[in-house]
């Protein structure tokens, strides 16, 4: 009882609260002022970025994080457990980290000759960066469980590795993909460190949802800032509860 | 075999290009003139106070986000009572929501014209732009991981040691301290190590509450930045590097305990939500 209490008290304090706060804000000048403040032109193409940068981000996340957990799990070769430790490392770089390494390598001056600073291109690629482990992560521990009886009774039936996989494999990964896909595009969405020094935040062109809500409060627009949070925070969300019903449907055979 | 080669190549580059070459390069340009200017950047006073700060504020939210959390994690598995879905689901929020989003919800409340800033500015309280607000959100974006680290643990454990120790006659903190902590240890370590990494890392958020004065209120992340846009790459890799060698210690921590806690079933912060 006194664990409740204390639980539910503590995330009132630090979430609820400051939460209200926003939604709050954003209704400060009516229904009006909250519509003026999303339907602004510099705020739909914010949120258009970070949306349409995010869906690609985890469309090449659900190739390119099924191809490495892949490799992971059913291929192998010397250095694997380094790199299989090596997935986790977005999570425990800093973000503004995230964004200065990939400005080095692929901004001006890098070694490679190749420059994408301050495009849309560089977000997309910041936003890859850190949300690599999620689709990995997710598919790993299915594929590991995968019984193999499956694909090779395929095989022995003259059926192509491309067939078997997507006939068979491809199905019962389906979910987890799903899964870390959500997950992805949760962090894609609300995306702030690893965005700011690579992206330019060019108003317009290069400027997400997240460093438009910043400079917003940096020129003293609180109210707008927080109509366009409220935004982000739907979509979130939103992300989290079709997470959550994945989940079930995971777990309730559908996998 | 071909196509395996394919597959494993495809991999390895996409990790390579997008994981390895760019964090290596920055290690490399940062040592590329020796090691002098890099002690030079490193001991200046607002890279040292940056440090020293960040360390700070994880020393105080690291320990407030895991009493809570492991309470939290009792009051869920051990529990029940209407709406511990949604206290499960607010629980998880925190891992959504834009760290800008968190920022700015901290200052609308703390700042001086928000909910409760202008009664503790008026008692002598500053939050915004000051310590206690940049904890607070330190504490926002890594509430999660103690939590949801330590509750499949719990599962497993089960209760019945602890009931044994109630029946000899245990009191209930004794039975927590000596049966049910030792139990859980390594998963709320696990959870420790999540949450002190992610401190350390914020940035979107204590940006926000702190106005990131160097010398006074910004962090090793703010730092790298501030250093980055006054043109002093040196001073942004440096910082960079500092908080990179944290991460690696981090990424070593987390493949020994996940090995120590679940006999190599594959584990990561990916996947804490999907359990």
């Amino acid at each position: 009882m006194l664990g409740r209490g204390f639980a539910s008290a503590y995330l009132g304090f630090v979430v609820l609260l400051p939460l209200a706060a926003i939604v709050w804000k954003s209704t400060e000048n009516g229904a009006d002022g909250f519509w003026r403040a999303i339907s602004s032109p510099s705020a739909v193409a914010s949120l258009k970025l970070s949306l349409v940068a995010s869906l690609v981000v985890v469309a090449v996340n659900a190739v390119a994080g099924t191809l490495v957990a892949w490799v992971l799990v059913r291929d192998s070769f010397r250095g694997k457990a380094f790199v299989n430790a090596l997935i986790d490392l977005p999570f425990a770089l800093p973000t503004i980290v995230a964004g200065l390494t990939l400005l080095a390598l692929y901004g001006p001056r890098g070694p490679l000759g190749v420059n994408i600073a301050y495009t849309r291109t560089a977000v997309v690629a910041a936003l890859l960066f850190v949300t690599l482990p999620f689709v990995v992560r997710s598919v790993q521990p299915v594929l590991m469980e995968l019984d193999r009886e499956m694909e090779e009774a395929a095989a022995s039936l003259g059926a192509r590795s491309p067939t078997i996989f997507r006939h068979i494999v491809l199905p019962n990964l389906a979910p987890a993909i799903l899964s870390g896909c959500a997950l992805a595009f949760a962090r894609s969405v609300g995306e702030f460190g690893s965005v700011v020094l690579i992206s330019g935040n060019i108003p317009f062109q290069t400027e997400v949802a997240s460093v438009h809500i910043f400079s917003l409060v940096e020129s003293d627009a609180p109210s707008a800032a927080a109509a366009v949070s409220v935004v982000l925070l739907f979509v979130s969300l939103v992300t989290l509860m079709s997470f959550d019903a994945l989940r079930r449907w995971r777990f309730s055979g559908g996998r | 075999m071909a196509a395996r080669l394919g597959l494993r190549f495809a991999a390895l580059g996409y990790l390579a290009l997008l994981l390895m070459f760019p964090v290596g390069l920055v290690f490399w340009r940062t040592f590329e003139h020796g090691i002098g200017p890099v002690i030079a950047a490193a001991t200046t006073p607002e890279a040292l106070h940056a440090l020293w700060l960040t360390l700070l504020i994880a020393f105080i939210a690291v320990p407030l986000n895991t009493i809570f959390g492991v309470i939290a994690a009792l009051v869920i598995v051990r529990q029940n009572f209407k709406g511990k879905g949604v206290l499960n689901r607010i629980i998880d929020l925190p891992f959504a929501l834009s760290p800008v989003v968190i920022g700015l919800a901290l200052y609308l409340v703390y700042a001086r014209t928000g909910w409760l800033g202008g009664w503790l500015v008026d008692h002598g309280i500053d939050v915004i732009f000051a310590l206690p607000g940049m904890v607070l959100a330190t504490i926002f974006v890594s509430l999660p991981f103690v939590v949801r680290e330590t509750i499949p643990v719990l599962r497993e454990v089960g209760i019945d040691q602890e009931e044994a120790a109630w029946t000899l006659g245990a009191s209930p903190l004794g039975t927590f301290f000596r049966i049910t902590l030792p139990a859980i240890r390594w998963g709320v370590t696990y959870g420790v190590v999540l949450t002190t990494a992610r401190a350390i890392g914020e940035f979107g958020a204590v940006s926000i509450v702190s106005g990131s004065i160097a010398g006074r209120t910004s962090t090793l992340t703010l730092h790298v930045q501030d250093r980055f846009n006054s043109f002093d790459l040196t001073g942004a890799y440096t910082a960079s590097v500092e908080l990179a060698l944290i991460a690696l210690i981090t990424l070593v921590l987390m493949t020994f305990l996940r090995r120590e806690r679940s006999g190599g079933h594959s584990h990561s912060p990916g996947d804490q939500i999907v359990r």
